[in-house]
């Protein structure tokens, strides 16, 4: 069963690699982000040896960090599925015997593996060069780190296969799929650390799924957090992650009952 | 075990309808009006293993939507269906594994990667043993011809080696069954050959049920046993094609080229207590002749009294037979 699974991440590995000319803007654009919140955080610290408990070079620590896994997490699962239930690919992909949603979300796996190998990890180690950096070199720190990123992985495909799948129900949701990616990057701590937005405002996000996607592994490579809290970070990962399966298992059981197939 | 048993199988699709204008959107927000239509009525099938059946009828009569039921896509609004011994819709994962389905307006290869690779996958995705595999897939690739551009992406390939391959991708797990949506749209003549050829052969050797609509005849009439035919969604003929064209076919006309001149009206005293009718003038007639009027009674009536120079049998074909039911519907006839 995981060999079949395993099959489309390779696949889709391939493909990636057919057209990774299209990825090499990508990682410019990434660095230019780097860069660009590395100074407006510095400017922001000024004289200030801290902010709140971090320290200039834990930000930027955290900067790299955090974008360089959105290399990994991010993928455009929403924007597919609600291409293909458009044009009535869906109903196509019901012929196969494999279950369409996990089948998109390997294919984003293979789409996250291929940025993370040519792209976030040579990303990080030339970032590391230019900027003061500091990344831990204890191998426990990576692994917590490494299941953290799995598991924001799999919230961040979820959250997009919830926005995807609601194409069945509005049949035109790219507005609600652009609003659904700036909101992520600014909940998900990508943008400013969520220990570093408002107390009400941080109370209000403590409550959702997006501190999973990026704050939370961002954070452990970057803070050097005691393993308690590393272990409740990973425990609110994988509550979210249960969670997020329910409206995931409802929306496509409606789904396949409302479906009808475009054309042919 | 039948392949098919449907009874009383419905679709129904709701078809919303917007208003016009501004107001007419936001009043859409609010209740939007809809339409029933009923795609797919109440129809009745019951398929053997084995067979060959053509599933025919108008753009738009509902055979797409019968596939897409019984291949477990739509789920139907009501009757009963069993397909290969499974509830297409409910059983849906198990069930694929046991069909193969074409669709010919639609790819269902991986668009991006070579043929090769598509096939690799769909061998792990139905579990298919390395051995068996290989033996088959080569099989397959010498009937169909597809070994030379086997490392081609698929969107890079003519839509008469894609449909080749889309073939040999629906049977690489040797299914029961196989359901083909207009699998010879838009192919030459010699696709089309190896097609049919390819398809004749895998029923026979594998007793794989067939079904499979298209719009050209000669596909039945090459292939299929029987002959379904759908209007507005409901069966109006099932049976054998050499049914429907002794019911249908009007008989057969006979073309004449004769010697002298004669005048209609001594032909028809000639042939009086036959049962055709004449048409034509001159030294040229055409006689239509209603089903069990053999060609010698009318000959050996008129042989005595004109010299015949040329003479031409014709017989109605399928095409002339489906466009005449399609023209003025079944029950008009019968
Ligand atoms: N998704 C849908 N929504 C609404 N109506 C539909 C839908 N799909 C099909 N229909 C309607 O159902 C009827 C049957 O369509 P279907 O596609 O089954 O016809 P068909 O026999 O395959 O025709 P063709 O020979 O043109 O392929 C048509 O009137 C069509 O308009
Ligand atoms: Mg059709």
């Amino acid at each position: 069963m995981l060999n079949t699974y395993m099959e489309l991440v390779r696949i889709r590995f391939l493909m990636m690699l057919a057209y990774r000319v299209k990825y090499y803007s990508g990682i410019i654009i990434y660095s230019l982000n780097i860069g660009v919140y590395y100074f407006l955080w510095m400017a922001i610290y000024g004289e200030n040896s801290s902010l709140n408990g971090t320290t200039p070079v834990q930000m930027a620590t955290y900067v790299a960090v955090a974008w360089m896994s959105r290399a990994f997490y991010f993928n455009n699962l929403d924007r597919e599925i609600a291409a293909e239930i458009r044009d009535g690919t869906v109903a196509i992909q019901l012929i196969r015997p494999y279950h369409y949603i996990l089948v998109k979300c390997f294919q984003g796996l293979g789409e996250g593996i291929f940025r993370l190998l040519l792209f976030s990890a040579p990303g990080l180690f030339l970032v590391s060069l230019v900027f003061p950096i500091q990344l831990p070199t204890g191998v426990e720190d990576w692994g917590w780190f490494v299941l953290s990123l799995v598991f924001a992985f799999v919230i961040n495909s979820q959250v997009n296969v919830i926005t995807g799948l609601m194409a069945f129900f509005i049949m035109n949701n790219t507005g609600l799929i652009r609003g659904k990616r700036v909101l992520v990057d600014l909940l998900s701590g990508l943008l400013i650390p969520i220990h570093l937005f408002p107390e009400w405002a941080g109370k209000i996000l403590a409550f959702l799924p997006f501190q999973g996607i990026s704050y939370m592994p961002s954070t452990i490579l970057s803070r050097g957090l005691p393993t308690s809290e590393i272990i409740q970070f990973l425990g609110i990962q994988m509550l979210w992650l249960i969670l997020l399966l329910i409206p995931i298992q409802l929306l496509w059981m409606t789904a396949r009952r409302r479906l009808i197939v475009q054309g042919g | 075990m039948r392949s098919i048993e449907a009874k009383g199988l419905t679709k129904d699709f709701k078809v919303y309808q917007s208003r016009s204008g501004l107001k007419g959107a936001f009043r859409d927000l609010l209740n939007r009006k809809y339409r029933m239509i009923r795609a797919v009525d109440h129809i009745n099938l019951s398929i053997e293993q084995g067979e060959i059946v053509g599933y025919i009828g108008e753009n738009g009569a509902g055979k797409s939507t019968t596939i897409k039921m019984l291949t477990g896509i739509l789920e139907p609004t009501s009757g009963t269906l069993q397909v290969n011994g499974y509830d297409p819709h409910r059983e849906r994962e198990q069930f694929v594994r046991t069909i193969g389905v074409v669709f010919g307006q639609r790819s269902q290869l991986w668009w991006d990667i070579a043929v090769r690779e598509s096939f690799r996958l769909l061998k792990k995705l139905y579990r298919i043993p390395d051995d068996s595999y290989r033996q088959h897939l080569d099989r397959l690739v010498e009937v169909l011809e597809i070994g030379s551009f086997l490392d081609q992406p698929v969107r890079k390939l003519s839509l008469g080696q894609r449909m080749r391959c889309e073939l040999a991708a629906a049977l690489l797990h040797r299914p029961r069954l196989l359901f083909l949506d207009e699998p010879t749209i838009g192919l030459d003549v010699l696709v089309k050959e190896n097609i049919r050829h390819f398809l004749k052969q895998v029923n026979k050797e594998y007793g794989t049920t067939i079904l499979l609509t298209t719009h050209d005849l000669s596909d039945i009439e090459a292939l299929c046993s029987r002959v379904v035919m759908l209007d507005q969604g409901k069966i109006i003929y099932d049976g054998d094609l050499e049914r429907l064209r002794s019911q249908w076919g009007d008989g057969r006309r006979l073309i004449l080229e004769l010697k002298d001149e004669i005048s209609l009206s001594a032909l028809n005293e000639r042939s009086h207590g036959l049962a055709l009718r004449w048409e034509g003038e001159g030294t040229r007639f055409v006689a239509h002749m209603e089903n069990g009027t053999g060609v010698s009674d009318v000959l050996s009536r008129l042989v005595p009294a004109v010299t015949v120079r040329e003479m031409k049998i014709e017989e109605a074909t399928t095409e002339d037979i489906v466009r005449r039911i399609y023209r003025e519907g079944i029950t008009h006839h019968a």
